[in-house]
């Protein structure tokens, strides 16, 4: 009437294939809601490396359930409940409180999916390309990296593999009925193998500009963040080496350090041209065209000081987009109107002068796919 | 436990079973398979092995996997409801620990086969639920396999409702035939007799359903007129999982707190060494200790049992097993001493605070029986399957107090859109106001009646 048995179920197994199945759906969802997720502001606040919680609004399996968060239900103590006891804290202002969105009805309900940064960029930078690159004429640097890439049972002692010829060591040992580690015998020995590999070294450097002017608020000088922590970071998945030159100005423009960058005060009027300018005698100084990858983008209201500085601009401009693979202009406002820099931009023909506005939040992510289009060239 | 003591658990499983059979125990013949970790949790989350895949099994998969890895919590026990009936043990467990399930376990199969609301359940369910998993896979490289997720998706949101009571005809006049060809579902619903209503044109009109019909998924499986065969299939499917479980969620305080109380009698009487019964008792304590502001139905069920034999004796714990389910079991037998006993409580959300509210032991009785019609689930039938002459579906939901979760309710409106393809209302309340919610497509509409 009893029996027992121990099969291997391992051929029958589902979980795992369903598991994958939903980690896919939570990349999709994830995906799908890239422009909400992307300007979070805990991702550019984070180091990177660490989970970062996005709220996707798709993963939870609905089904008519009751308020959970309203009438009464039965629970069990430990023997002393009295009446008045807290248990718990609620959602806190109304519910379905994990998500913020303003704008959003109350109640909606939010899945919380974990991801790591990288995994999010991956996912971000999928559809994104470098734009096209004119050709370079400059040799590229062949960089010597050592991989070891086989195991071999012959080998210089310098390179033995200590690990395995352990292992194997005790296999054989363990063949005999003893798995214990002795008696080492040359064919025990193992060895790492490696190979050189050639890969084309390829830089970049940002110049990363940025109006520092009265008229850029709390909101702008965010936006500017966000964009810029993406920027930079795909950048680096596409070249082994990005380097940062950061750029402020007002009337006058100045090389700041990272910080000051991002939370440098707001004073004064614009003059767009002397950002254009001390970019243009960085690169002229630190950059050499023929070896670097020149990316220049300006973050700005466009609120300029004089059409006179426009005409300037432009002149700028021009002359920087000979030595730039990308200029990006990002416009940042809050209203509706056209800025008078932006409209003396609009006759800069160049491809590779990219326009992009921003006025919230959710026009981060097209922002970068307006930067970075596919169709570009791969490097290195 | 390691190989060598596999025979010491066989002959153990042998002592245990003679043992429960000398206590009056009836269960099934029951097989035991000893899995590693990740197998147990597997079928945990499928709830029988072999069921067909979907990706809320492979969540579910996830979350118990690790909150097992990171030891939030364990399987105690997987037992299925078949005859024979299937036990799995945990491969790592201690010969102690297998043993001590192997004890919960004949409760468990002994409840099967006796209690009188598993009567009409498929003993061969693992069979089943393979096949079934066998034609939904082949749907999937049929119809590819997004398509049929998706419909899953659709179906799955209104798996508990379903209606586990046979249905009750309509008794009038079948004999009547109805002249073909002037409604589809004419000779399946004769018309009534000319009888006009007060207030109403006299105009009969033939209803579908005639009554309000629980069974969503049954009403749609029939009524529905755009599925296609295999859609049909899925949906008598999972309409047919789910009415398996029902007798399952039914009696979950009942059916471990039987399992409960005998394990504690038949371990008390095996021969255990001191170290033995050390590690029993601290197994035990660890499943029946009292909620941490849940209800922990292994305490509760067995301390009601405990009540029942000390009032009534031995024989009555055999009948209240075989007769009741969960509601009528508490209802019966939670008496005011237990409710005080077991510390339980009626609590809610105030001032964003989960707060004790109430202790009166009737109040929490009856809030707790409340709590579990429809399986917990609310109560929402069809109430018209051709609203407003436009094969519109009208739902209406049985408010018992508890407003639904609206923004779920409106994504789980257009899932049944989805399977009806014509508009879809459900009128219920919210904050006592009535309120219709339809669905014709992307957009849900609230109106306020």
């Amino acid at each position: 009437m009893v029996s027992t048995s121990q099969h291997d179920w391992s051929l029958h197994r589902k979980g795992p294939a369903d598991q994958a199945r939903h980690l896919e759906k939570i990349k999709e969802a994830i995906k799908e809601n890239l422009p909400e997720i992307i300007a979070e502001e805990s991702i550019i606040t984070s180091d990177g490396k660490r989970l970062i919680k996005v709220p996707i609004r798709s993963l939870e399996e609905y089904r008519f359930r009751f308020d959970p968060y309203q009438g009464e239900r039965v629970g069990q103590g430990n023997g002393d409940s009295k009446v008045g006891d807290v248990l718990g804290k609620g959602p806190s202002q109304g519910k379905g409180g994990r998500g913020k969105q303003a704008g959003d009805q109350p109640g909606t309900d939010y899945y919380e999916a974990e991801i790591s940064v990288d995994e999010l960029a991956e996912l971000i930078f999928e559809d994104l390309g470098l734009p096209d690159l004119r050709p370079k004429s400059t040799r590229e640097v062949p960089t010597e990296s050592v991989k070891f890439t086989e195991v071999r049972k012959k080998g210089p002692m310098g390179n033995l593999d200590k690990r395995r010829t352990i292992m194997e060591n005790m296999k054989r040992n363990a063949l005999k009925g003893k798995p214990v580690f002795g008696n080492l015998t040359n064919e025990d020995l193992r060895f790492k193998v490696w190979e050189q590999e050639m890969r084309p070294s390829s830089s970049a450097v940002v110049l990363a500009m940025r109006d520092a002017s009265g008229s850029m608020g709390e909101f702008k000088k965010y936006i500017t963040r966000s964009l810029f922590f993406w920027m930079v970071r795909f950048l680096r998945t596409k070249y082994q080496d990005v380097e940062i030159v950061f750029i402020t100005h007002h009337s006058e423009a100045q090389e700041v350090d990272e910080d000051t960058f991002f939370h440098l005060g707001e004073s004064g009027g614009t003059r767009v041209s002397s950002a254009y300018s001390l970019c243009w005698k960085i690169v002229n100084e630190r950059y050499d065209p023929e070896r670097w990858n020149i990316y220049p983008f300006h973050f700005s209201d466009g609120d300029n000081w004089s059409e006179a500085d426009n005409k300037l601009c432009i002149e700028l401009v021009n002359k920087l987009l000979t030595v730039s693979n990308l200029f990006g202009y990002g416009e940042i406002r809050e209203g509706g109107y056209t800025s008078s820099l932006m409209s003396a931009f609009t006759q800069i023909k160049d491809p590779r002068f990219v326009i992009v506005t921003i006025s919230e939040k959710r026009d981060v992510y097209p922002a970068l796919q307006k930067w970075f289009s596919r169709g570009g060239v791969a490097i290195g | 436990m390691d190989d060598r003591e596999l025979p010491l658990l066989e002959e153990a499983i042998g002592k245990i079973w003679d043992k429960a059979k000398e206590l009056g125990l009836d269960p099934f013949p029951t097989h035991f398979e000893i899995v590693p970790a990740t197998i147990l949790y597997e079928f945990g989350a499928y709830l029988l092995p072999g069921r067909f895949s979907h990706w809320t099994h492979g969540k579910a998969y996830y979350q118990l996997k690790a909150s097992y890895d990171y030891g939030l919590s364990k399987i105690y026990e997987l037992v299925i409801n078949s005859d024979p009936a299937y036990a799995f043990l945990l491969e790592s467990n201690s010969l102690l620990h297998n043993k001590f399930v192997v004890a919960h376990v004949f409760g468990h199969t002994d409840f099967f086969k006796n209690n009188i609301w598993f009567a009409n359940t498929n003993r061969q369910m693992v069979e089943t639920v393979s096949q079934n998993a066998q034609r939904i896979r082949q749907y999937g490289i049929d119809e590819g396999s997004l398509e049929v997720e998706k419909f899953l998706d659709a179906v799955l949101s209104i798996a508990e409702h379903i209606d586990p009571y046979p249905r009750r005809e309509p008794e009038e006049k079948k004999a009547e035939p109805v002249p073909a060809g002037e409604d589809p579902y004419g000779d399946l619903f004769p018309p009534e007799k000319e009888k006009p209503r007060p207030g109403r044109k006299a105009k009969p009109k033939r209803k579908v359903p005639p009554e309000p019909e629980k069974d969503l998924l049954r009403f749609i499986l029939e009524h529905a007129d755009h599925l296609e065969d295999w859609q049909r299939d899925i949906i008598a499917i999972v309409r047919e999982e789910s009415l398996y479980f029902v007798p399952q969620m039914q009696t979950k305080i009942m059916n471990e707190g039987w399992a409960s109380y005998w394990h504690l009698r038949i371990m008390r009487e095996m021969d255990l060494t001191d170290d033995e019964f050390v590690e029993f008792g601290k197994l035990h304590a660890s499943v029946c200790t009292p909620g941490h502001s849940r209800i922990n139905p292994y305490f509760v069920g067995l301390r009601i049992f405990e009540d029942i034999e000390k009032r009534y004796g031995r024989e009555k714990v055999f009948e209240v097993r075989e007769m009741e389910n969960d509601v009528s079991f508490l209802r019966s037998y939670l008496t005011e001493e237990l409710c005080r006993d077991l510390d339980l409580f009626i609590y809610k959300l105030e001032d964003e605070h989960w707060r004790i509210t109430d202790k009166e032991w009737e109040r929490v009785r009856d809030t707790l029986c409340d709590s579990m019609t429809n399986f917990g689930h609310p109560y929402i039938v069809v109430e018209d399957g051709d609203y407003g002459g436009r094969r519109e579906l009208y739902l209406r939901h049985y408010h018992d107090g508890r407003d639904l979760d609206f923004p779920y309710a409106e994504r789980t409106l257009k899932y049944v859109y989805s399977l009806w393809n014509h508009p879809v209302h459900l009128e219920t309340k919210e904050k006592d106001r009535p309120v219709r919610l339809t669905c014709e497509g992307e957009r849900v509409t609230k109106t306020y009646l």
